[in-house]
């Protein structure tokens, strides 16, 4: 279906998402070697092994105690050191909330949080895998940074950006192969959303995979005769405001799109922020208030209606409530 | 600072239980027990064994770092860096209210110097210097990392694994104590939980362990000490078993749970302070 539409981003390549984060991970190592990695016993799923390999002495195999995993990360901190922790975003939020609390956000620690296999795509493991509160718990705490990106490139550039970023981090990314479709070559700003596609009828706000969602709606609602703008906000945490006031100024409408619960996630915070500036209709894609379950990516985002055929329901919605 | 001698420790000492007994009459809350058991502990380390600046920097390059992981002994750690010059003895007046740096539980949000994360959520405090001890490995910074850890805590899941990782990975900078009063908050830790052998267990994971028999002896806290610096630097983390009686320096207080976290009353301070010397003057 994607390659009938006029889509104003393309792509010739998949690649996971995490596979950004281990190459971004191998670059901000080599440029800065106050950077460490912490893995969990899952250096291959996280894709640690080229940085491990290169930096073995900045390397730590914690083995499957998440909780150590943090407080190490905090205490390193402690002699100028940038860890980057890694294992699967279900077991790097919930499993240790309250040692992110206390030893990292509540200490305002350096250190760097990334997640792997976060939300629903991460597929056939199922809803004990499919962590779709991470955000909401991160985004909640004091001085947490909360970073979503959408392909590789940008989740490469945004490993890349927190390494030189002051302050605890939550980088969430995810598992399955996903179009590459931004530059290799873009800066990412953290807290600065991204105006990917202009458009007058309604903006779509979109966090991590479904921003590719949010592309491909886009070109299904132009086909219909709606201009939709599309506005990537790979920093939930903080949000840029500003951002996202300007567009609802000029659409009058919005639509939040995310792999995440609602209650929480992106579609709470973009609500908060019109709420308090300029209150307009606002309908939201996001998983509403169930578990997961096995399935293939793209089942997945269906059943639990996440994809772009969705968003362009949500568009309408919201267009028809101005 | 200078490393003090026994009798200057000794007299140390007393002033920090009058602290520990005023802060917390003063605000009518906070945990005397364990802070007064632990007192010879954490003055025989500040004005003696460690290796610091009270110029306070957070990285702590080149300096022994101490770490505090039952964070609700906060009493005897403020009383000590307050004392040892970190910042003024005045400022013990306001632990507990409101804005204050002296926070209810270690914090860093304040800046309070000395403090280098917060602790109170127990079980955390092991895992932080670990990494702190890691982290001086890189550096190549001979320095030595303590912490200080509960008994009662010891039933915290995070701290096995955290016990686990540090004899795999020969974090041999690091000594961590345990208070061993062998109380907690509902009572003695053989009826809450017991802790069974904590020797053999720790030695089990892989650690030099050591005992101090007598933890409210400043001679017997600094032999101990002594002896645990002496096996770092031979490829195990250090474990160092203290035995400390809670309440310990106040007769009525002295052994038992009752005084983990309450207050003594104006008339049970008058009592206690009558027990120990005033002998750098109070706040």
């Amino acid at each position: 279906m994607d390659k009938t539409l006029d889509l104003k981003y393309t792509y010739t390549e998949k690649k996971d998402t995490r596979s950004g984060f281990g190459d971004g991970l191998l670059e901000a190592g080599r440029k800065n070697p106050n950077v460490v990695g912490l893995c969990a016993d899952l250096i291959g799923s996280l894709k640690m092994g080229a940085f491990q390999k290169e930096f073995p002495e900045r390397f730590f195999q914690v083995g499957i105690a998440e909780a150590n995993m943090i407080g190490l990360a905090a205490g390193m901190t402690i002699g100028g050191k940038i860890p980057f922790t890694g294992t699967f975003a279900n077991f790097s939020t919930g499993r240790v909330y309250d040692q992110i609390r206390q030893s990292v956000a509540y200490s305002d620690k350096n250190v760097k949080i990334c997640a792997s296999h976060a939300g629903l795509t991460l597929g056939e493991d199922g809803a004990t895998h499919q962590i779709l509160e991470d955000v909401g718990m991160m985004k909640m705490l004091p001085h947490m940074t909360v970073i979503n990106p959408c392909d590789y490139n940008q989740t490469k550039a945004a490993t890349m950006a927190i390494a030189e970023f002051e302050g605890p981090v939550y980088l969430r990314f995810g598992r399955p192969s996903w179009p590459i479709f931004t530059p290799a070559d873009q800066k990412f700003e953290i807290g600065k959303a991204w105006h990917m596609i202009e458009g007058t009828d309604v903006t779509i706000f979109a966090t991590g995979h479904l921003v590719w969602e949010a592309v491909v709606a886009e070109a299904m609602l132009r086909e219909e005769g709606i201009s939709a703008e599309v506005i990537n906000i790979h920093t939930i945490k903080p949000l840029d405001e500003a951002a996202i006031i300007a567009s609802v100024k000029k659409t009058g409408c919005a639509v939040s799109a995310e792999e995440h619960q609602l209650n929480g996630g992106l579609g709470d915070s973009i609500a908060q922020t019109l709420i308090r500036n300029n209150p307009a209709p606002l309908e939201y894609v996001g998983v509403n208030d169930s578990f997961g379950e096995s399935g293939t990516p793209t089942e997945l985002l269906e059943k639990y209606g996440l994809n772009a055929e969705n968003i362009v329901k949500a568009a309408k919605k919201a267009i028809a409530r101005k | 600072m200078d490393k003090q001698p026994l009798a200057q420790l000794t007299k140390i000492s007393s002033q920090v239980r009058r602290d520990i007994l005023r802060m917390v009459h003063a605000v009518q809350s906070g945990h005397p027990g364990a802070s007064l058991g632990c007192t010879e502990f954490f003055v025989a380390l500040y004005f003696n064994q460690m290796k610091h600046d009270s110029n306070f920097n957070m990285n702590g390059a080149g300096e022994d770092l101490f770490f505090l992981s039952n964070g609700h002994i906060s009493p005897v750690w403020y009383s000590v860096l307050a004392r040892s010059g970190y910042f003024p003895a005045e400022e013990l007046k306001t632990f507990r209210k409101l804005n204050s740096r002296l926070q209810g539980h270690p914090a860093t949000e304040e800046n309070l110097p000395g403090i280098r994360i917060a602790s109170g959520s127990l079980g955390q405090g092991l895992s932080a210097a670990i990494g702190a001890a890691q982290a001086k490995k890189i550096d190549k910074d001979d320095s030595t990392v303590y912490v200080l850890m509960g008994d009662g805590e010891q039933q915290e899941g995070q701290v096995w694994e955290a016990c686990m990782y540090a004899a795999h990975h020969k974090v041999d900078n690091l000594i961590a104590t345990i208070d061993f009063n062998r109380q907690q908050i509902d009572g003695p830790t053989k009826d809450v939980m017991d802790l069974k052998d904590l020797k053999a267990k720790w030695e089990a994971f892989g650690w030099e362990v050591i005992e101090t028999f007598k933890g409210n002896d400043m001679e017997a806290v600094l032999e101990g000490l002594e002896k645990a610096k002496s096996l770092t630097g031979k490829g195990k983390p250090v474990l160092n078993l203290l035995h400390t009686e809670m309440g310990y320096g106040v007769d009525f207080m002295v052994g038992t749970h009752k005084w983990h976290g309450i207050a003594p009353s104006d008339e049970q301070l008058e009592n206690a302070l009558g027990q120990l010397e005033e002998t750098l003057g109070d706040y």
